[in-house]
């Protein structure tokens, strides 16, 4: 802006400096609207951890459990469901779960504390859906003629073997989380909250 | 222009009396000129140019049935005593028990989906004619931002029964956002205002649905009128109307909108209202296509339903968010596959750049621009069916889905970014000087 005789400098600085600190608390303004858009309190403190009981639960039969509004699932595996694994081992995009997607504790082979029960969120890493359970093998699935037991996502198509790793190539990026979790007993576990207190 | 107009002079009777004293306070009678009866709109109009108006009746009749379903409905997630969501009940006590509540329902949810019929077939009446070509860009550009209100308030809107399908389509939308890197995963609980899809995402949901994105989509109506009546109507030679003019200045293939164009479309409404009716009255899910079956389940965050896909007008976008399955640059497929999605309805906003053809109306190009067209709508609908199928879906059993939807949208894509070229070399006819016809 150049000032010649016909424009008072004096006042257009002023101008330009009012408009300048007005537009600054115009966006200032915006700040209660956008806090008010996060989480509140209530939300927050809406994470508290669930107990399951595994007495009941027969071995290939899974349950599911609410924590945070999601579902998370305990699967009861058998002897031949935790041998799939290794058939499904060159299959899965992650097999040695070197992505954070679980514990320390579940990072192992099965992905559990103890091989039999798999705890794990059943939200596919993808876009959230919750996938169906497959554990019917080979054609019978649905699934492919030589599937070997596990989660199909009915949204798009991503399948996770029984230790809720993804097959390769699928639009799930990760395995699917296994929350933090412990157990208070034989037949209890405490889903939300494990030993170190997390 | 408003200010420069004669002002009403009245003929002493008590109307026009009255007319005159509005007049001296109120540019009434310019404002009726300019946009009406003295709006000169090309004399060949044909069927294509039905769905402007159309579109604008739809959005009456959402804001209209909006008001009075909202009188009725509350969005509240929580259970009732009976353990069914209030909002969901609310729904179906509107279906039940408000005297002809379910008409006024079926009105709103049956218009969702004429509003996209009506507006798919007017942006292609655009592509047919090349009206958003110089000096038109700005109205194409207002309507791609009314599209996106569009999309934006059928997705919001969609949530606010609390069905199955609203909350599994909110969760894997919103999830969308989380595959942006970085700031995603925190993007996507802001949009919610929770962890998961709940009470807090249902209330802005609401909000925005009736309130934020309707008053968006009015001003940006409103700005897609007043930039159309500024340069004038394009029409189905792609000739400019205003280069042949009378003494008094009016295009000589000029007709005044009032009253030539508006009984035209009154036969456009009549029929357009007859197959609403037989819509909203006989078949108002429409196969499952405007209503999901899904959706007359109660809201289960515990369970996707076994087969979930967006509404009929979302499919083809949805074909190209699922068609992409390698991740690139080290970032996640499914972050490309957002952007292939977005970036399928952005891309539309260059088309009067990419467009270089030596002629706007399809009546006047060559054979390159007739197939590239022909294929790449054949291709759209493809997309949008494939999308309403699960992702292991094979045509006749045997032609496997999944890749066709990748090769149409590679197709889609380079339909528009390799047309600067091909609509270059196009072999054009001659334009007449005038309309014909």
């Amino acid at each position: 802006m150049s000032c010649d005789e016909k424009v008072d400098c004096g006042r257009r600085r002023l101008l330009v400096a009012t408009a300048a600190a007005g537009g600054v608390a115009g966006v200032a303004a915006a700040v209660p609207f956008l806090a008010s858009m996060a989480p509140s309190e209530r939300a927050k403190s809406a994470g508290a951890p669930v107990e399951a009981d595994i007495s009941k639960l027969a071995p290939g039969q899974m349950m599911t459990v609410e924590w945070r509004g999601k579902p998370v699932w305990i699967i009861h595996r058998t002897k031949e469901m935790l041998d799939s694994l290794q058939k499904t081992d060159p299959l899965v995009s992650d097999p040695k779960s070197e992505r954070k997607q679980q514990p320390e504790y579940a990072q192992n082979e099965y992905r559990s504390i103890k091989p039999e029960y798999m705890v794990v969120v059943g939200i596919c890493t993808h876009l959230g859906c919750s996938p169906s359970e497959k554990f019917k093998t080979g054609a019978e699935s649905g699934v492919t003629p030589d599937w070997a037991g596990g989660f199909l996502c009915p949204c798009h198509g991503s399948t996770f073997d029984l230790a809720g790793r993804v097959y390769k190539s699928k639009p799930a990026p990760d395995n699917l989380e296994v929350p933090p979790h412990m157990y208070l007993g034989d037949a209890k576990i405490l889903i939300g909250e494990d030993k170190k207190g997390a | 222009m408003a200010s420069t107009a004669e002002k009403y002079k009245s003929d002493g009777s008590l109307a026009g009396n009255a007319l005159e004293w509005v007049d001296a306070r109120f540019p009434a009678m310019a404002l009726y000129k300019e946009h009406l009866s003295e709006y000169y709109a090309p004399k060949n109009f044909n069927f294509w140019y039905f769905f402007g108006s159309l579109a604008l009746l739809v959005l009456v009749n959402q804001i209209v049935t909006g008001i009075f379903l909202v009188m009725h409905y509350k969005p509240d997630a929580a259970l009732n005593a009976s353990g069914v969501p209030v909002a969901f009940a609310s729904v179906e006590y509107i279906m039940r028990d408000v005297p002809l509540g379910w008409i006024i329902r079926y009105m709103h949810s049956t218009g969702a989906s004429a509003f996209f019929v009506v507006v798919y077939l007017h942006m292609f009446r655009g592509m047919l004619y090349g009206s958003y070509r110089k000096p038109r860009e700005l109205i194409w550009l207002f309507g791609i931002g009314i599209f996106l209100c569009l999309m934006a308030e059928a997705f919001f809107g969609y949530l606010l029964p609390w069905g199955q399908m609203s909350f599994w389509g909110a969760q894997v939308i919103v999830n969308l956002f989380s595959a942006i890197p970085i700031v995603g995963p925190d993007l996507s609980v802001f949009i919610r205002g929770d962890f998961v899809v709940s009470d807090a995402t249902l209330n802005r949901f609401f909000s925005f649905h009736v309130i934020a994105i309707p008053l968006v989509l009015l001003g940006l109506v409103a700005a897609h009128l007043i930039a159309l009546h500024e340069v004038g109507s394009n029409n189905p030679d792609g000739v400019e109307i205003k280069k042949h003019k009378n003494e008094k200045g009016i295009p000589l293939d000029g007709i005044p909108f009032h009253p030539y164009y508006t009984v035209k479309d009154m036969v456009g409404v009549v029929v357009f209202l007859m197959v609403f009716t037989v819509v909203i009255c006989f078949m108002p899910e429409f196969g499952g296509y405007f209503l999901e079956w899904n959706n007359f389940i109660p809201a289960d965050p515990l369970k996707t339903p076994p087969h979930i896909a967006p509404v009929w007008y979302f499919t083809p976008f949805y074909s190209l968010l699922r068609a992409v399955t390698y991740p690139f640059l080290g970032i996640d497929a499914k972050f490309w596959g957002v952007v292939a999605m977005g970036g399928g309805v952005v891309i539309m906003a260059f088309l009067p750049w990419l467009d270089r053809s030596a002629a706007k109306s399809i009546r006047y190009r060559g054979k390159i621009y007739k197939t590239m067209l022909a294929i790449w709508v054949v291709g759209f609908m493809l997309l949008g069916f494939l999308g309403t199928k699960p992702p292991s879906y094979a045509f006749f059993g045997v032609i496997p889905g999944a890749p066709v939807a990748q090769i149409l949208s590679v197709y889609y894509f380079l339909y528009f970014i390799t047309m600067p070229w091909w609509s270059k070399a196009d072999k054009c006819k001659p334009e007449p000087e005038r309309v014909t016809g």
